[in-house]
């Protein structure tokens, strides 16, 4: 597995361009109201993105094989997937991640795994990157907020990573945590969420294999508002379970408690959050979503919800007998 | 300062300045400019903007008051026709954009989407107002019925931040900057109308109150 590196590429390109889009937003968002609120939010992302750039840049991945499985929907263009984030960590706008990730330091970087297995151990992001042969898989993913994207991931099974540490018989749960560091992140203070962000999966979802431990997209290695170096991709459940920048996974006996279970006395979002046309958010439909696609704009038709996100074949096994308006 | 402030290219120049959210918006449209989810861009757009303009609507005769710029009232009925103008695009990007003309699901949502309950709730409490905005209405209703249907921009602000408020899913800073904003500008209208209760003079408190006739201007 060869990362070819081409560091002069992609920041030259992007950086100066989005420095003058930032000064020309901050300048008429002035011009034109004179509200204090504009020019305050606009202030940090312009002063991030004045300092010299020192965060890591996505680099080409080769030897990615198709994986056959992949959906043959169009694909969402990159421009939409690394300007349109839930990364609360770097600010709660759709806009900021790509603004305030620009800097964050993702190398060196390990994944501690810990808990109920038999051989807890760290791994090196040069480890993740050789543990299994790389894949790309096109999935659809459904946003809790009723819009869609389909993305080529790049990545392999997670479950590589559960036979490699030995579960003992004790564990039955999954928890993983994304990275935080306030100093990096100095956003994440006001998210309103609790962090570091805590997701998590019944060992038997973790094993499925669609579920994705996931190092790049579009061919690269993956961008910082995407969720570098490393994160998690669980297609048939809503995107906030798809865990970013993931640094602990811990194998556990009992439910972890999830940072939006927690929000709001978990009344907003459960812990299974699969993707369920019949399941309202307390604030919406979940019936249909809003396909940002390529072309995609204003008068686009929203497309329908399907069941599991339309993964039902392989995971409705999981939840035979189950509520899942209860447990939703 | 007074003779800017009631000069009649004053008048125009706000007006085409209340305008500028609107071409911001467009213009972004025409460069392809609105973000990933253009519906949930403009949407949220035009909910700000009338939140801003219903701030600025209130503000003005506090700020007359405090400035001691009378004049200032030239621009209010325009200020909150703009407010009804960004909730009109609003109400108008959620039915035809977002709910693409389903009606059936746009009832659904009023009744059970507590936060659209308050929003078109606050909506419809603007449409009298706009309506009866005319020199006309204010002489057919009599200055003190108008000033009391009227008083319905508070209730409709008060909405509005509840709206934004029960939208959002955590980070609650911005409506709560709203809450503060419409707060601070009840608070003072309670102030004021504590103060002259204990004046107790019935014709101080009517000179407190703008001359309706100017509101023609």
């Amino acid at each position: 597995m060869v990362i070819k590196r081409q560091p002069d590429l992609t920041y030259k390109d992007v950086t100066p361009k989005r420095l003058y889009m930032g000064r020309r937003n901050f300048l008429l968002g002035l011009l034109a109201t004179g509200v204090a609120v504009e020019a305050y939010k606009k202030l940090p992302g312009l002063l991030t993105s004045a300092h010299a750039a020192s965060g890591s840049v996505p680099v080409k991945l080769n030897g990615v094989t198709k994986w056959p499985g992949s959906t043959t929907e169009p694909e969402t263009p990159i421009e939409k997937v690394t300007t349109y984030n839930n990364y609360y960590e770097f600010g709660t706008d759709k806009d900021d991640p790509s603004k305030n990730a620009r800097n964050f330091v993702t190398s060196p970087w390990t994944v501690s795994v810990e808990g109920e297995v038999a051989k807890p151990r760290k791994f090196s992001m040069d480890e993740i990157m050789k543990l299994a042969p790389l894949e790309e898989r096109i999935y659809r993913h459904r946003c809790v907020e009723a819009w869609s994207i389909v993305v080529p991931w790049i990545g392999y099974s997670f479950s590589t990573i559960v036979k490699l540490v030995e579960p003992t018989p004790k564990a039955k749960y999954v928890a993983f945590e994304t990275y935080y560091d306030p100093r990096q992140m100095p956003l994440g203070g006001e998210a309103g969420i609790q962090l570091p962000y805590v997701e998590g999966l019944r060992l038997d979802e973790a094993m499925n294999p669609l579920a994705l431990l996931c190092v790049g997209m579009y061919d690269e290695t993956l961008p910082n508002q995407d969720g570098a170096p490393v994160r998690m991709v669980i297609p048939w459940k809503y995107g906030f379970k798809s865990i970013k920048s993931l640094v602990k996974i811990r194998f556990m006996k009992d439910q972890p408690q999830t940072t939006w279970e927690m929000y709001a006395g978990g009344s907003e979002y459960g812990f299974y959050a699969n993707v369920n046309p019949n399941v309202d958010h307390p604030r919406w439909s979940q019936a249909s979503e809003r396909r940002l696609g390529p072309g995609s704009g204003l008068f686009t038709p929203k497309i329908k919800t399907q069941m599991f996100n339309g993964y039902g074949d392989q995971v409705a096994s999981l939840y035979a007998g189950m509520d899942l308006r209860k447990n939703f | 300062m007074n003779s800017i402030l009631t000069s009649k290219w004053t008048k125009a120049i706000v007006f085409v300045a209340c305008l500028v959210p609107l071409a911001l918006l467009v213009w972004r449209g025409l460069h392809d400019d609105l973000s990933a989810d253009p519906v949930a861009f403009i949407t949220h757009a035009t909910g700000d903007w009338t939140l801003r303009f219903l701030v600025i609507t209130l503000a003005i005769t506090p700020l007359r008051k405090i400035l001691h710029m009378p004049q200032l009232i030239r621009f209010r009925r325009m200020l909150g026709l703009f407010a009804f103008f960004y909730v009109c695009l609003h109400f108008t990007t959620w039915i035809w954009l977002d709910k693409q003309f389903v009606w059936s699901e746009m009832w659904k949502d009023v009744e059970k989407r507590r936060f659209i309950t308050v929003g078109f709730t606050g909506f419809l409490l603007l449409i009298p107002l706009a309506v009866t905005s005319t020199a006309g209405w204010i002489r057919r209703l009599g200055g003190k019925r108008w000033r009391m249907l009227h008083r319905l921009i508070y209730v409709t602000a008060v909405l509005g931040v509840i709206h934004y408020y029960w939208l959002v899913k955590s980070d609650v800073r911005k409506p709560l900057f709203y809450g503060l904003l419409v707060a601070i500008l009840l608070a003072w209208r309670i102030g004021t109308w504590l103060i002259g209760r204990r004046g107790h003079s019935g014709a101080a408190a009517v000179r407190r109150e703008a001359p309706v006739t100017t509101e023609t201007s």
